[in-house]
């Protein structure tokens, strides 16, 4: 479970999040929605414990992210936005320093990694060096870097940015498999990704929380409009 | 900070060398250029003294140039590719990601500085060096090597560009060497009350690092250099945290 609190960043003169505040449960998965520039990703790194917030709080599992960091990077699977990894790594080598610094040992450590490339097919390339691999695969390593450890709360930054039609439903697939047992948050451009796997959306602008309802209730606000014409109406102010 | 953490960091850096040509392109160019450094500048058998010496004298130098080119990588290439936001949110503390970044590159210069073995050999075929100076100068390598990796590690994690980093690196080790040449400290002598630039020699890898080639391990030399490589570790945690 994720609560943020009037959560602030500001970079420079420029505040980049302002007062976000937000709950994920157990079993939602929650549509981060916003034009570019809004705050999603500056958000979700504060949640992950990579920036630091100016103001207002984050929690995972009632662990405050600014007290104990380390017990919330337990908790969290992140997959940051463009998947980075280490380019002269082969999958294998890549996931195993994942798992060990997850601090797996032994049989426990090459079941990890085994049930990472299962979930995520990269059985085919596994002994190929991630510089070699397309887009496509190479998101889906990041995707399994962040299920490695099975944790109860993922972080998704634009999971399924670069993935071919196929491969994005694959991904959906895969999320709304394991969204029972876990509190999902993912950020996405795509706004019939939302109504595809998500039972709530936030949509943020310049910082701010715009709207944080059930795709149904976004829908019901222009019944006759498309998504994207009502995503449009809420965030043109954002030029 | 928890040695099972420092252990995969360290493991993943350290063999990310070999996994790159830069190991190897590094290694050659470090032992022909401190090899050809020692036979032609300082006329390594014209000197006819069974002593490493005139080998280990132009460490520092070398150093300058060729720790820089080695450390500069370590921060700015996490930072320009994205991945320092992968390693951060793993659990992991900073102070062991720095750790384990350091220690395996200075493993890594440990490595090529042991490998001029072959010197030592020739230097005992052709004569019977005292070992125990050879000995000490390759520890009074090792740990200057450790100060100047930590000044480097410092500037790699003020920047993503790993020409900046390698600049800041040469110009910040250049200070703290020239600082103990005689042709600087002499100039230093002569503008500067004499105590005042005594004091400021103490600062240079120079006047710390000749006691080595002599065969004196002096404590205060062994902890000048590990506290300067403590110091510039600490500041690089604090450069990573802000």
């Amino acid at each position: 479970m994720i609560e943020v609190k009037g959560l602030v960043k500001n970079f420079g003169s420029k505040r980049a999040v302002d007062g976000v505040s937000l709950t994920v449960r157990k079993g939602d998965i929650l549509g981060f929605l916003g034009p570019n520039g809004a705050g999603k990703s500056t958000t979700m790194k504060m949640i992950t414990g990579f920036l630091r917030p100016d103001a207002g709080s984050a929690c995972v599992d009632g662990i405050d992210v600014a007290v104990d960091p380390v017990g919330v990077k337990c908790r969290v699977g992140y997959l940051p936005e463009n998947a980075p990894a280490y380019p002269e790594m082969t999958v294998e080598e890549f996931l195993g320093f994942i798992a060990e610094v997850r601090g797996y040992r032994g049989a426990e450590h090459r079941a990890r990694v085994d049930r990472a490339v299962g979930l995520t097919h990269l059985g085919p390339v596994r002994k190929q060096t991630l510089e070699t691999l397309s887009k496509g695969y190479k998101q889906r390593v990041g995707f399994a870097q962040a299920l490695l450890h099975d944790p109860p709360t993922l972080v998704l930054d634009e999971p399924t940015d670069g993935l071919d039609p196929n491969q994005k439903n694959e991904v959906r697939t895969l999320i709304k498999s394991m969204a029972s047992e876990k509190a999902v948050i993912l950020s996405t451009h795509i706004l019939e990704e939302v109504e595809a796997i998500c039972n709530r959306v936030i949509i943020i602008s310049r910082g701010r929380v715009v709207v944080d309802e059930t795709p149904a209730e976004l829908q019901a606000r222009q019944p006759s409009a498309r998504l994207d014409e009502i995503f449009r109406s809420l965030t043109q102010t954002d030029q | 900070m928890k040695r099972s953490q420092i252990a995969p960091v360290f493991k993943r850096e350290f063999l990310g060398y070999f996994r790159s040509p830069v190991a190897y392109v590094f290694l050659v160019v470090f032992l022909v250029a401190s090899v050809s450094l020692g036979f032609f500048v300082g006329q390594f058998f014209k000197a006819n003294l069974a002593s490493l010496e005139r080998y280990f004298v132009f460490y520092p130098w070398l150093f300058l140039f060729l720790i820089p080119a080695a450390g500069m990588r370590l921060w700015s290439e996490e930072k320009r590719s994205g991945t320092i936001e992968l390693l951060f949110t793993l659990p992991i503390t900073t102070v062991s990601a720095v750790l384990g970044k350091f220690l395996a590159a200075w493993l890594f210069l440990t490595l090529a500085i042991l490998l001029s073995f072959p010197m030592a050999i020739t230097v005992g075929y052709l004569g019977s060096p005292d070992w125990g100076v050879v000995a000490a100068s390759y520890l009074g390598s090792i740990l200057m090597a450790g100060a100047y990796l930590g000044v480097c590690s410092l500037m790699s994690a003020l920047t993503k560009s790993q020409v900046i980093s390698f600049v800041l690196s040469v110009l910040a080790c250049f200070v703290l060497l020239c600082l103990g040449w005689n042709v600087f400290s002499g100039l230093l002598t002569s503008v500067l009350p004499v105590p005042v630039a005594d004091a400021l020699a103490n600062f240079s890898f120079i006047t710390h690092f000749d006691p080595f080639t002599k065969g004196i391990v002096d404590l205060k030399d062994v902890v000048f250099f590990l506290s300067l490589t403590g110091f510039t570790l600490f500041l690089n945690v604090a450069a990573l945290e802000k």
